[in-house]
């Protein structure tokens, strides 16, 4: 009797002993930033596991504010929306920058996007992956689009779609020629262009056949023709443009909207040593492209473009001239409280008949 | 000793209930109630007062689709009821055996997939490149392409349809028990089909129409897949309202006081329906 139960302490010692020092990887990303055979390399190398959950920015706070940042090992967030969060609801913990690999970063990335997501005086995050949105246009039945505003143009009438969130307000800032970035600390002066865009949009309403929320909702809609020109992501564009070569991704004449996704750790995380693994594990230039091949979107790795596939290399050259990348306007960071202020505007454009 | 017994059993038995009340119902609202009275006067600062209630009424655009919301809500319940008595009627008194099982059992296939499946079924339906559109279009009825997603009577037919069967059903359960002498004895005393329905078959019915209705109007007001996947850009349902504050907003103080609001309503509609109907809550859970 005794022996056996000795036995059993012992095989079950001998099974746990390696997963021991192997960890769990809860990790909260993007739908594409954690494909499959990444994951598969990554636990075959290190052993970890990965758990992936999908989710967008706001899901993500919403997600690590409800348990005070526990439940998830890493999440990846926008740049911007990193200090305000973190001063509202104190969910993430600061990088240990000696566990990352800098120099698999692109250094410029890396410093801007520290720049970024410094709140009193600690680094809270890493750049992964960048994208803009702008125009995803089907150019032979919308020639004429160009710019955010010519989504409220007689020609595309009723066959038109955006999102009603905060880019959408940013995008037709600009391309009325305000500068709502430069207004960020200002509330009064960002409360007066948000009036203005309020007008437009409201006005702008008619031509509008649905605000699309997910992004299948948009890619169908321009796939069968009932939208010609919205306002999304790049990666969607150049999705449609493999099916169909007239939709694709404008870089609109205002300037896309730059989004870097970052690294976080959030505060109640268990099991950094995997996070970091991870980090360091998806940085390296083979696998960031393996990355930016399912993601659609290029990464802060050094040399990450090297293995993407040429197809997407050419529409990324296609969709932006060194001109539209010099003006893409990258989001600071959004201060605590914006987006309230954001929201009502929002909320009263819905309402508006 | 056996009264003890009984009693501990009494209690035993009680106890899934009793904590499925305080743990899943009772103390989430509590903590839901004690955030919306909760202002936010900084970043991480917080202080008691009801400003989030104020903020309700303050701001139209809330309480206009609130009002909205409750209004569809009861449409949408009087129209499964004036659809699915027929359909009730037709399988308690008109079928026998088999015949009955199947169709009954036909109201309840579309319940096997998920709701957001049966959702999407009607976007291909209704959408400006969907089935109804070419089919009108090939049978010469329209020259171009029509577009009959994204509007209110697009949300209608999706909450009609995902809640017939929970009216169809406790209908169906009443009407068996109606004894068909009664319609019969009803014939014989020189009725009408009318005056039968009428003094008759309602009445008794009346326990089933009231319990359905409060099913079918609970589940539509608290629907939120069905008004946001096929309403359109001025279609605002209150349930979109609470995700965006809590979710989009972060703004999680004037949600749950949203969802107070809306806890109150489907209360006080529930109640003045059971007013107006004349009868009792229990009497009506009791029969259904």
């Amino acid at each position: 009797m005794k022996k056996s139960l000795l036995v059993s302490i012992l095989a079950a010692t001998a099974l746990t002993a390696p997963i021991a020092q192997a960890d769990t990887l809860r990790l909260l990303t993007w739908g594409g930033y954690a494909p499959e055979d990444v994951i598969a390399k990554f636990e075959a190398e290190t052993g970890h596991t990965v758990e992936v959950t999908t989710s967008n920015n706001e899901e993500m706070i919403a997600k690590l504010r409800a348990t005070n940042g526990g439940g998830f090992d890493l999440a990846q967030p926008s740049q911007d929306r990193i200090t305000s969060a973190q001063e509202e609801f104190g969910i993430y913990k600061p990088i240990d920058m000696s566990r990352v690999s800098a120099d698999l970063f692109i250094p410029s990335m890396l410093s801007a996007t520290a720049d970024n997501t410094t709140y009193e005086g600690d680094v809270y995050g890493l750049p992964h992956v960048w994208g803009t949105s702008g125009l995803v246009v089907n150019t032979a039945m919308a020639p004429d689009v160009t710019d955010y505003m010519d989504l409220c143009g007689e020609a595309v009438a009723g066959k038109v779609s955006y999102r009603l969130k905060r880019p959408t307000l940013i995008g037709f800032a600009y391309s009325m020629g305000l500068d709502p970035f430069s207004a960020y600390g200002d509330t009064d002066a960002y409360q007066g262009i948000l009036d203005q865009v309020e007008a437009t949009l409201t006005e702008c309403k008619s031509n509008v056949k649905t605000y699309w929320d997910g992004g299948d909702e948009i890619k169908n809609l321009l796939r069968s023709g009932e939208v010609v020109a919205s306002m999304a992501w790049d990666t969607g564009g150049w999705q449609l443009n493999a099916d169909n070569a007239d939709i694709t991704f404008v870089a609109p004449k205002a300037g896309a909207l730059g989004w870097i996704d970052t690294f976080v750790l959030p505060a109640r995380g268990r099991a950094d040593d995997a996070a970091y693994d991870w980090i360091n594990f998806v940085m390296q230039p083979e696998i960031a492209a393996m990355i930016t091949n399912t993601a659609g979107n290029f990464t802060a790795a050094v040399d990450g473009d090297a293995g993407v596939s040429a197809e997407l290399k050419a529409r990324y050259q296609g969709s932006f001239d060194q001109a539209a990348i010099d003006n893409i306007k990258w989001y600071p960071p959004v201060p605590a409280g914006l987006e309230a202020l954001e929201g009502a505007t929002l909320d009263r454009i819905n309402a508006a008949k | 000793m056996s009264s003890d017994a009984s009693r501990l059993g009494f209690y035993l038995l009680l106890a899934p209930i009793l904590l499925w009340l305080t743990v899943l119902i009772i103390l989430p609202h509590v903590g839901l109630f004690v955030v919306s009275i909760s202002e936010k006067i900084g970043p991480r600062e917080y202080e008691l007062g009801v400003g989030n209630y104020a903020a309700f009424f303050s701001e139209p655009l809330y309480w206009r689709t609130f009002a909205r919301t409750a209004i569809m809500s009861i449409l949408a319940t009087a129209l499964t009821l004036i659809l699915g008595f027929p359909i009730a009627y037709y399988i308690a008194k008109l079928t026998k055996g088999r015949t009955k099982t199947t169709l009954f059992l036909m109201c309840m296939i579309p319940f096997w997939v998920s709701e957001l499946v049966r959702t999407f079924g009607w976007m291909i339906l209704l959408r400006e490149t969907g089935v109804f559109s070419n089919l009108l279009q090939s049978l010469g009825l329209v020259s171009g392409p029509v577009e009959m997603l994204y509007n209110d009577a697009a949300i209608m037919v999706g909450l009609v349809y995902t809640s017939i069967l929970f009216m169809v059903v406790p209908l169906v359960t009443t009407l068996d028990s109606l004894d068909d002498s009664l319609i019969e004895a009803g014939y014989d005393l020189g009725g009408t089909s009318t005056s039968i329905l009428r003094e008759i078959v309602i009445p008794h019915a009346m326990p089933g129409i009231v319990s359905g209705c409060i099913v079918v109007f609970m589940l539509s007001l608290g629907n939120y897949l069905t008004p946001i996947l096929l309403g359109g850009k001025d279609s605002l349902w209150f349930t979109g309202m609470i995700y965006t504050q809590f979710i989009t907003r972060f703004n999680w103080e004037l949600g749950s006081a949203f969802g107070f609001l809306l806890l109150a309503l489907s209360s006080l509609v529930v109640f003045f329906g059971l007013k107006l109907s004349g009868r009792s809550l229990s009497e009506t859970m009791g029969r259904a």
